[in-house]
């Protein structure tokens, strides 16, 4: 077909309204939260019905057209930056909450909801869903299912993938794959909706999902904790979990990031320490009460030289309020902020810190670090121009560094924000060659033309 | 026309700004454009990618990114809640300056800004003249409101509902004033602005009856300029440095404590793009400087300065109240209007969303109508929802958008300043 059919095709499929061929629409959709550079697809669609999605799946296969299907854009990965003169499919025409059945306590819907529009909705009904990635306020839940999105809460609450219960979704000949059940248990055929969880666009088009809900804690008790040293605090961190203490959020803060921090907001931070820790524990208020008791204890006894508990919500709101400032604080500082997520066994955190500081001085790099030290996800985040080439040349020698050294320590490459473009490099490494070419196998199999965003994980061929 | 080429180079001047954007996409959660279109190149992070694309002549298309460009209320909401702290206003309004500068003003634009503004006697004269023929084009709505609508088919007005030009003009009402401090030992100067001029001379005489209320000295110099917003947004940053010109030499030697207005808008153009944007003679830049830090919008002054504080029994007609963005975004003034409304003894009803924007964003409701009013809409309905019998604001331009809105729903609600609730409650 000439490409004149080709988009007489998709406007007869999502209307004309819904696809996009002008340069500027084209270039905004170029590029995603991570800092790669951008690739212009040759056009854009927006289907707003599930047959329309699966339509445009199909023509894109049957036309050898690659296919990235992006959300928000809030990646920090590169899994939205479209192929070369590929196709991009937004969801966000695709934004219905089909159903929240308080009951089963499971919800259904489309790709393009915003998850914290979807939070909201479900916590008028009295229920709650805990995944909160950092991009709430604009992401959307198929999104962070295909990312398998984290946020504060991962410790004690898990990550998307521990509430996708199931799944339909469209393949490349514009199937509709149905995977997992509205029911608490379903081992029906293979868990196909489990592998879609991370997939990041790579192996289907998400049509519906079926999320888990649960009931939200009755009560919660916020601190901050205050360290000389990242060592007295990363302890702690341990200790606590020894304690079989999960807390709620587990964050910490360094003193670079404290320091930027403060000087953003102004918020009274103590500028002198070494470390902080946001701890948050929550659920039955006599179990609230007894949890924070012990999480004190602990602290003082690793060395906190300031304890704050939160007395009312204003002040609960003002601990999560200085972790909520650290990414835009940092920001602030430099044009160009790479934002990672090495994370690395609980244990081997103040291990990690260490050496993100030896990255830091060897390669003459600002880095600040803060993370959810309760979950071993760090986010190591460096702060640079990308226009001063010298410098970049050494930013991209230091993220290297910061995987050789997580990976060495038994972590991961990525605990939240996707493989995408920025580490399709690095996938070998962490796993094995034979895992790669299974994976690769596997993606010829179900899309034997290569449609499905191209390059993501598994790389180039 | 310049060739692309060059335009690229103008755009690489705001490259240390532009650069600023981490393409994170928060700005997706609060434009009220996006949360229509769903379109990237309506929210800030896509038109600062079309602005970079330019730079690095990347794109061809000038007059498609001038089109998205222009698509923005300028309601500095995203500005306000960018993580990375962009600039997002000084960006556009630049970035609409450099447009203005390649493709050349329209010829009704030349005409209104250069013609018209520059030259306050004659915008004068024809609004006065306009005011008396206005009858035969126009027809009553709804009395309580106040507004009118087209008699015959006319493309500009379209379906609007409108408030009319005054019969009298703010003006004609006040020509000029000069009055000693009383009680309060203070004088301010009173700079009117155009659509309290011409369209609510009653706000006018409202803050005056406040002033005076309270032993304020008031100085209205004759032959204010328009403040200037309208041609900047426009890019015709000639026009703007001008109107600032005439305004400063208008102004400067008065002697007053404040500078209050009773426009949102030219509250912060004062403020703000008067110190930052003019470009003019440089000998008023010391006094634009004074001007604007002595410049207050008049809740903040009574409330701040005058310490008006809310009464305790609230017995009073109920009143919700709509931030301007000029007044929240750019100035974080949120709190003194609603004490105000509270000092007048009203009975306040918070509305949900009283933050967004109302849809107006000054000529945008001219080139982009069917948006502005969608936009506008949402907000009567939260209007209407309150349950109050008055909707106040303290921007003029928001008056006639949302008095076009409420009109058009048919509700059952007066639009006011806040200083008239204060005034009538005096």
């Amino acid at each position: 077909m000439t490409k004149e059919a080709i988009i007489k095709e998709f406007e007869a499929i999502a209307g004309a309204d819904n696809v996009m061929t002008g340069e500027t629409d084209r270039h905004a959709y170029s590029y995603d939260a991570a800092v790669l550079d951008s690739v212009m697809p040759a056009l854009v669609v927006r289907p707003t019905t599930s047959e329309a999605l699966g339509a445009v799946t199909k023509l894109c296969n049957d036309n050898g057209l690659p296919l990235t299907v992006r959300g928000a854009g809030t990646n920090l990965s590169g899994g939205t930056i479209p192929h070369p003169g590929g196709v991009v499919v937004l969801t966000n025409g695709l934004n219905r909450i089909l159903e929240i059945n308080e009951a089963d306590m499971y919800a259904v819907v489309e790709p393009g909801v915003v998850t914290a529009q979807f939070a909201a909705e479900v916590a008028k009904r009295g229920l709650f869903y805990p995944p909160d990635p950092g991009s709430q306020a604009v992401s959307t839940l198929g999104g962070n299912v295909a990312e398998n999105a984290g946020g504060l809460r991962g410790l004690k609450y898990g990550v998307t993938k521990d509430y996708v219960m199931g799944m339909e979704f469209w393949d490349v000949n514009g199937e509709l794959i149905k995977s997992g059940s509205r029911t608490v248990k379903c081992v029906t055929g293979y868990n196909l909706a489990g592998l879609m969880v991370a997939s990041e666009g790579t192996l289907g088009v998400f049509d519906k999902i079926i999320l888990k809900l649960i009931p939200p804690a009755k009560a919660a008790k916020s601190m901050m904790a205050v360290f000389p040293s990242m060592k007295a605090a990363s302890e702690t961190v341990a200790s606590i979990i020894a304690n079989k203490i999960v807390p709620a959020t587990l964050e910490m803060m360094d003193n670079f990031t404290i320091r930027t921090v403060e000087n953003f907001r102004g918020a009274g931070l103590p500028v002198d320490a070494a470390a902080l820790l946001l701890i948050e524990v929550d659920g039955h208020p006599g179990q609230v009460a007894d949890e924070a008791a012990v999480v004190e204890r602990i602290c003082k006894e690793n060395g906190a030289t300031e304890l704050h508990v939160a007395k009312d919500a204003a002040e609960r709101d003002a601990v999560w309020q200085a972790r909520r400032d650290a990414l835009p604080a940092l920001a602030n500082l430099k044009p160009t902020c790479v934002l990672e997520d090495a994370t690395v066994p609980r244990s081997k955190i103040p291990a990690m810190i260490e050496a993100l500081e030896e990255i830091a001085k060897k390669l003459d790099l600002t880095i600040g670090t803060f993370g959810h030290a309760g979950d071993g996800n760090l986010h190591p985040t460096i702060l640079t121009d990308k226009r001063d080439k010298a410098e970049w040349e050494r930013v991209e020698k230091g993220i290297d560094m910061i995987f050789d050294k997580a990976l060495s320590m038994g972590g991961t490459l990525s605990g939240e924000h996707g493989i995408g473009l920025a580490k399709s490099k690095y996938l070998a490494q962490e796993t094995s060659k034979g895992t790669l070419a299974y994976a690769r196998r596997m993606k010829s199999v179900l899309d034997p033309k290569g449609i499905l965003n191209p390059d993501k994980i598994v790389g180039a061929e | 026309m310049a060739d692309i080429h060059k335009l690229a180079q103008m755009f690489k001047e705001l490259d240390d700004q532009l650069v600023g954007c981490m393409r994170c996409g928060m700005c997706q959660a609060v434009c009220p454009i996006f949360k229509l279109s769903g379109k990237e190149t309506d929210v800030t992070r896509g038109k600062l990618a079309l602005l970079d694309g330019l730079a690095s002549e990347m794109l061809t298309d000038p007059e498609g990114v001038n089109e998205k460009l222009n698509r923005c209320l300028l309601c500095g909401t995203c500005q306000a809640n960018c993580p990375s702290g962009v600039s997002v206003m000084d960006i556009f309004l630049k970035a609409r300056a450099i447009m203005t500068g390649y493709f050349g003003l329209s010829p009704a634009k030349k005409a209104i800004f250069r013609g018209l503004l520059k030259n306050p006697k004659l915008f004068n004269a024809l609004t006065e003249m306009g005011a008396k023929f206005q009858g035969i084009f126009t027809k009553k709505v709804d009395d309580m409101l106040g507004s009118s609508c087209a008699r015959f088919n006319a493309p500009i007005i379209a379906d609007r509902h409108f408030n009319t030009l005054a019969s009298k003009p703010f003006h004609k009402i006040v020509p000029e004033l000069d009055t000693p401090a009383g009680a309060s030992g203070l004088r301010v100067a009173f700079y009117v602005g155009c659509v309290i001029d011409k369209i609510y001379p009653q706000v006018g005489e409202a803050i005056l009856k406040v002033l005076k209320h309270h032993g304020v000295g008031v100085y209205l110099p004759a032959g204010q300029a328009c403040c200037g917003i309208p041609v900047l947004s426009s890019g015709d940053t000639d026009t703007f440095d001008t109107l600032v010109g005439m305004n400063v030499d208008r102004l400067k030697d008065g002697e007053f404590d404040y500078l209050v207005t009773g426009c949102a808008s030219c509250t912060s153009t004062i403020k703000e793009l008067w110190p930052h944007m003019y470009k003019g003679d440089s000998s008023r830049t010391y006094d634009i400087g004074v001007l604007a830090r002595k410049t207050m919008d008049i809740s903040q002054f009574l409330v701040d300065i005058l310490k008006v504080e809310p009464k305790e029994l609230a017995g009073g007609k109920s009143v919700t109240y709509h931030d301007p963005c000029h007044l929240k975004n750019s100035l974080g003034i949120t709190a003194q209007p609603r004490t105000l409304i509270k000092a007048a003894g009203c009975d306040f009803k918070e509305m949900t969303d009283a933050g967004t924007c109302c849809g107006c964003g000054g000529s945008f409701n001219i080139a982009h109508y069917e948006l502005s009013k969608e936009i506008g809409s949402r907000k009567a309905d939260n209007i209407i929802a309150s349950k109050a019998s008055v909707a106040a604001t303290s921007c003029p331009a928001c008056m006639l958008q949302i008095t076009d809105m409420l009109s058009q729903k048919g509700a059952d609600m007066s639009v006011k300043h806040v200083i008239e609730l204060y005034a009538d409650s005096l």
